[in-house]
């Protein structure tokens, strides 16, 4: 019975001891925090808000990481704790639960989670232009959507397929019969390994991703050259992305939020504004946040990003209501294979405001070019793996 | 005894690399005799392509292991998974402890209560049909609610996929102590708890080693799929998400990640056998798992 006895305490110090191991664990979070309260001497208090992303750290949220790093959320008395998202994570979905204050989200999956209930707002529409790409071999001769008939058309699903079937049924094709629709990986394996005949692609990355691979026909990188690139903006087909949205209950009664909301906007834009000025600069910032895209890759999605922000002729973040309109019209006449819509009926009052963004441009005032008007983009070589 | 022990061991360790080789070597023969474009049999399209994107060499899955890691000054991808791997077994063993505590309790609690067992169990087996996905944001809504760090999610549903190899295993070993010594204890006019302590808690422990096996390579697997699915943890999840997106142009780059997974998996494991040899020294021989 003592050797038992012993046993038992053996067990008993070695769970102690990974108990002790366990509440380690807490010591470092993944998430980065803001504003290293260089200009706090200027505030009474700095104000603590989140903000939840789409997806892991990339180019994508340039803006909001440049804000952070280049103190312009510091400036404006705010501690930004920018949270990353994953696989599951719903971005307007954990703004609605109040896990965070403010989130990243396109508008149609947006207004779908609005229309479920979900008190929300959008404050800022940060993307003017759309990223989705459909990309087909050259040789394919698949070079406007009416060409999709009796192809293999791979899209990803999971709201990010409207554009293709508004695109297809402006050119009055079926989406059951007419063409084949198959899901697709957020890579282009599926399209380099000849099993779908044009793949879904944002500019900023996917699109990259071709461009980076070794053409196995000449052991050379594939080039533009190779490729058709289809875009839903140009087809007229484009729907509004990423945009900051924020809780619209709290907007309408917390005067301190309603603030807060205002100050964020204005040094997120500003960020934005840094970016688009200091393409390098702020892909290193992405990677230095904890980015792992490599340094060409972070660069082109850096720049392809601008593209979508710059120029902004009526000034960055403002919602064009042309562009807000198409968004609702295709989000609500445009049946998927399941026959449902992005909307059932057009978004109640309140879906949008652009008096926070109007706002915010009065705090930048001139510490920042709101409206790019002499942006050009650069020109951005991929290398082998993104490298 | 104990050089009869280290040879076995030895040799399971030598049986471990030999049998990674093999399956090495397969795969290698397989890509070099195999169609390129892969093939039909009958019709159905089941013979796999054997070219680099989508079976890349073995050597160059090893060689992605000392690329430099992006973003980590002079590190090479192998020491930062080091680091991954080091942040999701924390959380890995955390869940076990929890999983394990849980498990055992369920157990104690059904071997002492027939109703328990009989309302209990068929619940127990159904948690286990719920797919850890549909749960975890359910988890982390009600983590959000409690204002807790996002590890603990992990440490839920790491605990979660590890409580039931335990319950079950528990409860078969409290339940088979020997009638004779049951009889004895009762000639003591021993209770209920002292029978447990001093019977069925020993004569259980052969039963428990294999449910913690499982329960230990589990709770690996859970803290990976909170870590793809609910993000804000960067560990050997965060790593194979990560690492795949560069499938496009790198193809053998998640297998790095992959690596780091099973890896993690055998650490545990270990673990929980080097538990074992410690706590059953004592025991005749048969009794050993």
């Amino acid at each position: 019975m003592t050797n038992r006895k012993k046993s038992l305490k053996a067990i008993a110090v070695g769970a102690t001891v990974l108990g002790l191991v366990a509440a380690a664990c807490g010591s470092d979070d993944a998430t980065d925090s803001g504003g290293s309260g260089s200009d706090a001497a200027a505030c009474e208090t700095t104000g603590s808000v989140s903000l939840q992303l789409q997806w892991f750290t990339q180019a994508q949220f340039a803006g909001y990481y440049a804000a952070a790093d280049k103190g312009f959320y510091a400036a404006q008395c705010l501690d930004v704790e920018i949270k990353e998202g994953a696989v599951e994570i719903v971005p307007q979905a954990e703004l609605a639960t109040g896990n965070v204050d403010f989130a990243i989200a396109w508008v149609p999956k947006a207004l779908q989670t609005r229309e479920a209930g979900a008190d929300i707002v959008n404050i800022s529409q940060v993307f003017a232009r759309s990223g989705t790409l459909q990309v087909s071999f050259a040789d394919s001769g698949i070079t406007s959507p009416a060409d999709f008939a009796g192809k293999t058309i791979g899209n990803w699903g999971y709201g990010n397929e409207y554009e293709l079937f508004a695109a297809i049924g402006a050119e009055g094709l079926d989406p059951a019969s007419d063409v084949t629709l198959v899901g697709q990986q957020f890579d282009m394996v599926a399209l380099l390994e000849g099993e779908i005949d044009a793949a879904e692609a944002m500019t900023y990355n996917e699109y990259a991703m071709v461009l980076e691979a070794i053409n196995p026909d000449t052991g050379e990188l594939f080039t533009a050259d190779d490729f058709n690139v289809i875009s839903y903006e140009e087809a007229g087909v484009g729907m509004l992305q990423d945009a900051v949205w924020a809780d619209a209950g709290r907007l309408a009664d917390d005067a301190e939020y309603k603030d807060q909301a205002t100050r964020f906007v204005a040094a997120s834009l500003q960020g934005w504004a840094y970016c688009r000025d200091n393409l390098a600069e702020c892909a290193t910032i992405v990677t230095n946040a904890g980015s792992t895209l490599g340094e060409s890759h972070q660069q082109w999605m850096m720049n392809e990003v601008n593209k979508l922000i710059w120029p902004a002729p009526d000034g960055v973040g403002l919602l064009n209501s042309a562009d807000w309109d198409r968004t609702v019209t295709i989000s609500q006449s445009t049946p998927n294979l399941e026959g449902a819509t992005v909307l059932t009926a057009a978004p109640s009052d309140g879906a949008f405001t652009t008096e926070i963004t109007k706002a915010a441009w009065a705090l930048v005032g001139d510490g920042a070019d709101l409206f790019g008007n002499d942006y050009a983009p650069e020109t951005v070589v991929l290398k082998e793996g993104g490298n | 005894m104990v050089t009869r022990r280290a040879r076995s061991a030895v040799r399971r360790s030598v049986l471990f690399v030999v049998a990674l080789g093999l399956v090495a070597v397969g795969w290698e023969v397989y890509k070099a005799l195999g169609p390129d474009a892969g093939g039909d049999i009958f019709g159905w399209k089941l013979i796999p392509k054997t070219n680099d994107r989508v079976m890349p060499h073995t050597w160059e899955m090893f060689a992605e292991l000392t690329r430099p890691a992006i973003g980590r000054g002079d590190q090479q991808v192998w020491q930062v998974l080091l680091g991954y791997s080091w942040y999701t077994f924390q959380m890995s063993v955390a869940g076990l402890i929890a999983g394990t505590a849980i498990g055992v309790l369920l157990a104690v609690l059904m071997a002492r209560f027939g109703i328990v067992e009989r309302g209990l169990l068929p619940y127990v087996v159904l948690s286990q049909t719920i797919p850890l996905i549909a749960l975890a944001p359910q988890v982390t809504a009600i983590r959000g609610s409690l204002d807790w760090p996002q590890w603990t999610s992990a440490v839920a549903l790491a605990a979660f996929l590890s409580f039931f190899p335990i319950t079950v295993s528990t409860l078969r070993g409290l339940q088979a102590a020997p009638a004779a010594s049951l009889e004895l204890m009762a000639s003591y006019a021993s209770g209920w708890w002292t029978t447990l302590r001093k019977l069925r808690f020993p004569t259980a422990i052969p039963y428990m080693v294999p449910g913690l096996k499982l329960a230990a390579t589990a709770s690996v697997i859970g803290v990976i799929v909170t870590e793809i699915t609910l993000g804000g943890l960067r560990g050997v999840g965060y790593a194979t998400i990560d690492y795949s997106q560069k499938v496009t142009s790198q193809p053998a780059s998640v297998y790095a990640a992959v690596f780091a997974a099973a890896a993690l998996g055998l650490v545990m494991f270990a673990m929980i056998v080097g538990c074992e040899t410690y706590v059953m020294r004592n025991r005749p021989q048969e009794e050993r798992g």
